[in-house]
């Protein structure tokens, strides 16, 4: 098993997005081609714990330029003989294969990876709700002939659960249908949001239900929104919420 | 190197802008959705198994579930 692969089910596609930006951890083994002192593999892994630069490997979905990642933290966790055991959080679209190796030349020594898997992915955690496939068939099964939501409920979790990290900005009933046609969130629809919001960064718009309406980009900070009377705060990227889910209040102005 | 704070580890506060209350004849609690409904605006925290590729995984789960569309979040853009 390699861990944490969130699956997004037909709609809930739309915000994987989300996910794909936010960071990783996984627990490594990695493979020294000759042996190395703990001491110095702890330092150098360290070391690591840092803004490093990486080039995408020759076999990667992306182009193959120079980049900049983020490794928040790099923890080691056991080592026998050749084999680390180590732990690493980092930024999304960090290879851990070319850490491995950039490691591996820093010891002097060489290195490999030998193993990995994903203890985080955004919000989802290695924890009780993650599920095997053989859990999946066998609960879909379950449901199937014991028509129990509640055993449906149990292994499949609402898309919200995607947006744990991302800064959120709840609105009135009365915004969310301009919302859904693709409008911009103005200041009058905010009810309630989020510290730490920035110019440019993605915010959720959700109902005081905490229905996800749209993806959106803040045009202001959560200090500046909370003093604003009129005018955008948040620009619409992507609309998630059907339209005609709430009533249509914006043509009349009013609720 | 000071250890930098992941995402994951952000805390952040709800203030609040000005009161309202939800009409409760439109929408509902994510997790009261209708079943149907639910599955469609459903996510899976799967512990994916070594050997097979995300995309097929995510077809797997696709046949099992019998859906039409299912996405993993490893894809650009599905």
């Amino acid at each position: 098993m390699t861990g944490v692969l969130p699956i997004a089910l037909e709609e809930s596609r739309k915000i994987v997005q989300a996910l794909l930006l936010s960071g990783k951890e996984y627990v490594c083994v990695m493979k020294l081609h000759r042996e190395a002192k703990e001491k110095q593999v702890r330092n150098v892994l360290k070391e690591f714990e840092d803004t490093i630069y990486q080039r995408p490997p020759l076999r990667a979905a992306v182009k193959r330029r120079l980049r900049m990642r983020r490794i928040y933290y790099i923890d080691f966790l056991e080592m026998d003989g050749r084999n680390v055991l180590f732990k690493v959080g980092c930024e999304a679209g960090t290879y851990i294969r070319k850490l491995c190796f950039d490691i591996g030349e820093v010891l002097g020594c060489a290195a490999h990876m030998q193993e990995l898997r994903r203890t985080r992915a955004g919000p989802f955690v290695e924890n009780g709700d993650m599920v095997t496939l053989h859990d999946v068939a066998y609960w879909f099964m379950e449901w199937q002939e014991q028509k129990d939501e509640r055993i449906l409920r149990k292994f499949i979790q609402p898309m919200e659960k995607v947006l744990v990290l991302v800064p959120k900005i709840y609105v009135r009933d009365s915004a969310v249908d301009a919302v859904c046609h693709g409008a911009n969130l103005t200041a009058p629809g905010v009810l309630s949001l989020e510290t730490k919001i920035s110019k440019g960064l993605t915010v959720a718009v959700l109902t005081l239900k905490g229905e996800v309406v749209a993806l959106a980009k803040a045009v202001a900070s959560t200090e500046d929104i909370l003093n604003m009377g009129h005018g955008v705060v948040a620009e619409t990227k992507r609309v998630l919420m059907l339209r005609g889910t709430y009533p249509k209040c914006w043509k009349s102005g009013e609720a | 190197m000071p250890r930098t704070v992941p995402p994951w580890e952000t805390k952040r506060k709800l203030l609040v802008k000005a009161e309202d209350k939800t009409n409760p004849r439109y929408g509902c609690k994510p997790e009261e959705r209708p079943v149907e409904e639910y599955m469609k605006y459903g996510v899976i925290n799967l512990d994916k198994p070594a050997g097979p590729t995300s995309h097929e995984v995510a077809a797997w789960v696709k046949r099992i579930l019998n859906l039409q569309h299912v996405g993993h979040g490893g894809t650009l853009e599905a």
